[in-house]
């Protein structure tokens, strides 16, 4: 019987010849990703010993720069653990900093064909890198990094296979946004994405995607390889070795759906659940807005930077919203700067964050008060996700955000991108 | 440690019924994430079932729907155990809930047809033995979906952090 990418790679990992759904397969950890939030000290415990230091990163992105005493003593904790063990991928608070899943991706540390674990729930972001990248628990964080292991109830595997291309004024959010409101959540199971529309989409969309897995309350999220996933390693993370790791031929699979990326529509998410709550955006057009956010792991690149600086150049923020937008990291801030994209979101009245969690997880630099309506490019909608649990959050593409922004009320990007050929 | 002929069935005074969806959000709010665990497991439902920490008694048994946990990894499953949550039962529990279910110690299995067995307010059995659960109100029995016995037996002992501990490789604060 063949493998689906995720057994394969769960199957390399374990150097056993066969992972099957119901298995737990115990794997070796390629990189073990640490963030500021592991070392909380009243959930921290002493590590005495490292499995190995070059398969460690450590980076700082829930509550940075520190707004509390707390979160800057979880950062001090995580310094003095990475130099008594000499673990080198610091990313702290300065020009390498970001948000943990969107350094990952800038730096290539997510290896094609390896295992990677982080205590962050969006981990499966790695995905997009046909890496086996999987959210964990703090005590799996403390058993990978000391033993260099991790085990993985095995699920069965849902595939898609994207046909055409996506019309201009689509982005990724929105083929996710698809997904979740026709298909529902992929419950303990992993969901693989390829078939001959994907190499379409840009590795930054195919990032957003792998990230929003989490939402589907998918397992593992894997993109298949293709050139340009090789062409980015190899710039990203020179001299890295990985292994492409694509499905056998007679996988089996527990659905398998195509999806043809040309017929898609942009979509925004009701408050309080993203699961089977899309709608298309002229349902709630007109809902007004206090604050519109494009940012997190997932809505954090350069691509979404690019869009939301499209849509408002030469325009205004309604009176009365906040455009919030955070970069995913710091050298995605800097890449903006250049391209003009962050001048631009100033112009027009945007508020740009340095990259942190911030206003996804409601901590800081924008969180909503009581009664607030948000529309947001993040990954969450959860009630009281960004704020007072009576405040409202609906959640689109950066275009759809950051259209509503200039509107003051929900409402389509279309017209900024009439014209324009996909 | 799985040797399990003989045990006794757990018994839960009280059923508390969530619903689908529970998301890890309502178990550990996010402006709880900074806190000791005791003042996060003050936090757990406040937003969905406030006053849920004051009536909850040691042992009671939580009954939930659907992709129970769904969300983030934060230690929901910690709290839920320092609440005094005898055993979890769902239709579906989350993947990652799981997880921290397994490595904190809470007893946390899937048992399809539970959120219909059950009304809040009843007692419940649970027989990890016999992978069974049973209504006693209604005399209704059901099967608990097993879980593999590696990972029954860390989260019976207590989590993962015990088990590092005797290796040597962490040392946990007094
Ligand atoms: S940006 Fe949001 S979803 Fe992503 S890791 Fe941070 S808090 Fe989690």
């Amino acid at each position: 019987m063949g493998m689906t990418m995720t057994e394969k790679i769960l199957a390399r990992a374990g150097k056993t010849a066969q992972v099957k759904p119901g298995d737990v397969a115990v794997v070796d950890v390629a990189t073990a990703v640490l963030l500021d939030m592991s070392f909380l000290p009243e959930g921290w415990v002493e590590i005495l010993k490292v499995h190995d230091p070059n398969k460690v990163a450590i980076i700082y992105d829930h509550m940075v720069p520190a707004p509390t005493i707390q979160a800057a003593t979880c950062q001090t904790i995580g310094r003095a653990f990475a130099a008594k063990f000499g673990i080198e991928r610091l990313h702290d608070v300065g020009a390498e900093q970001g948000i943990a899943h969107a350094v990952v991706a800038d730096r290539g540390y997510a290896l094609p064909g390896s295992v990677l674990v982080c205590a962050d729930s969006h981990t499966c972001a790695g995905g997009a890198f046909n890496c086996a990248a999987r959210g964990v628990g703090g005590p799996d964080m403390l058993y990978a990094v000391t033993t260099g292991k991790a085990w993985f109830k095995v699920g069965e595997t849902a595939r898609y296979d994207f046909i055409g291309k996506l019309k201009p004024g689509v982005s990724a959010k929105d083929i996710f946004l698809t997904i979740a409101g026709t298909h529902g959540a992929h419950v303990n199971q992993n969901v693989e994405y390829g078939g001959p529309g994907m190499s379409s989409l840009s590795i930054n969309g195919r990032r957003t995607l792998a990230t929003m897995g989490t939402e589907l309350s998918a397992d593992f999220v894997i993109f298949e390889p293709d050139d340009a996933l090789v062409d980015y390693m190899r710039e990203r993370n020179p001299g890295a070795a990985f292994e492409l790791t694509k499905p056998d031929a007679d996988a089996a699979y527990a659905v398998r759906r195509t999806i043809d990326l040309g017929s898609l529509e942009p979509l925004v998410a009701l408050p309080d659940a993203v699961v089977n709550n899309s709608v298309k955006v002229s349902q709630v057009a007109g809902q007004k807005i206090d604050q519109a956010f494009i940012g997190s792991c997932a809505n954090g690149t350069l691509d979404d930077l690019a869009v939301a600086a499209k849509v408002v150049k030469g325009r205004k923020v309604a009176k009365g919203v906040r455009l919030i937008v955070t970069p995913g990291t710091q050298a995605t801030f800097r890449a903006a700067l250049k391209a003009g994209y962050v001048e631009t979101l100033l112009e027009a009245g945007a508020v740009v964050t340095p990259a942190t969690c911030g206003a996804c997880i409601g901590g800081h630099m924008g969180v909503l008060g009581p009664n607030e309506v948000c529309i947001t490019a993040s990954t969450r909608n959860f009630k009281g996700r960004m704020g007072d649990p009576s405040s409202r959050v609906f959640m689109g593409s950066p275009a759809t955000v950051a259209a509503s922004a200039l509107a003051g009320t929900i409402t389509s990007a279309a017209e900024f991108f009439q014209g324009d050929v996909s | 440690m799985n040797d399990r002929r003989n045990e006794q069935p757990l018994l839960a005074k009280k059923v508390w019924k969530l619903g689908d969806n529970i998301n890890t959000d309502l178990m550990l709010p996010g402006p709880y994430l900074y806190r000791t665990p005791e003042e996060q497991a003050r936090a757990v439902f406040m937003n969905n079932r406030p006053g849920w920490v004051d009536a909850v008694q040691q042992g009671d048994a939580i009954v939930g729907g659907y992709n129970y946990g769904m969300g983030s990894s934060r230690p929901a499953a910690r709290s839920l155990r320092n609440c005094g949550v005898g055993f979890l039962l769902a239709e579906a529990l989350n993947g990652l809930f799981f997880r921290n279910s397994v490595n904190y110690g809470l007893l946390a299995f899937e048992c399809p047809g539970v959120s219909k067995a059950f009304e809040e307010g009843d007692q419940a059995e649970l027989s990890i033995e016999r992978w069974e659960a049973r209504n006693p109100r209604t005399g209704q029995t059901l099967a608990v979906t097993p879980v593999p016995d590696m990972l029954l037996s860390i989260m019976r002992g207590g989590g993962v952090l015990p088990l590092l501990e005797q290796q040597g490789l962490i040392r946990r604060k007094a």
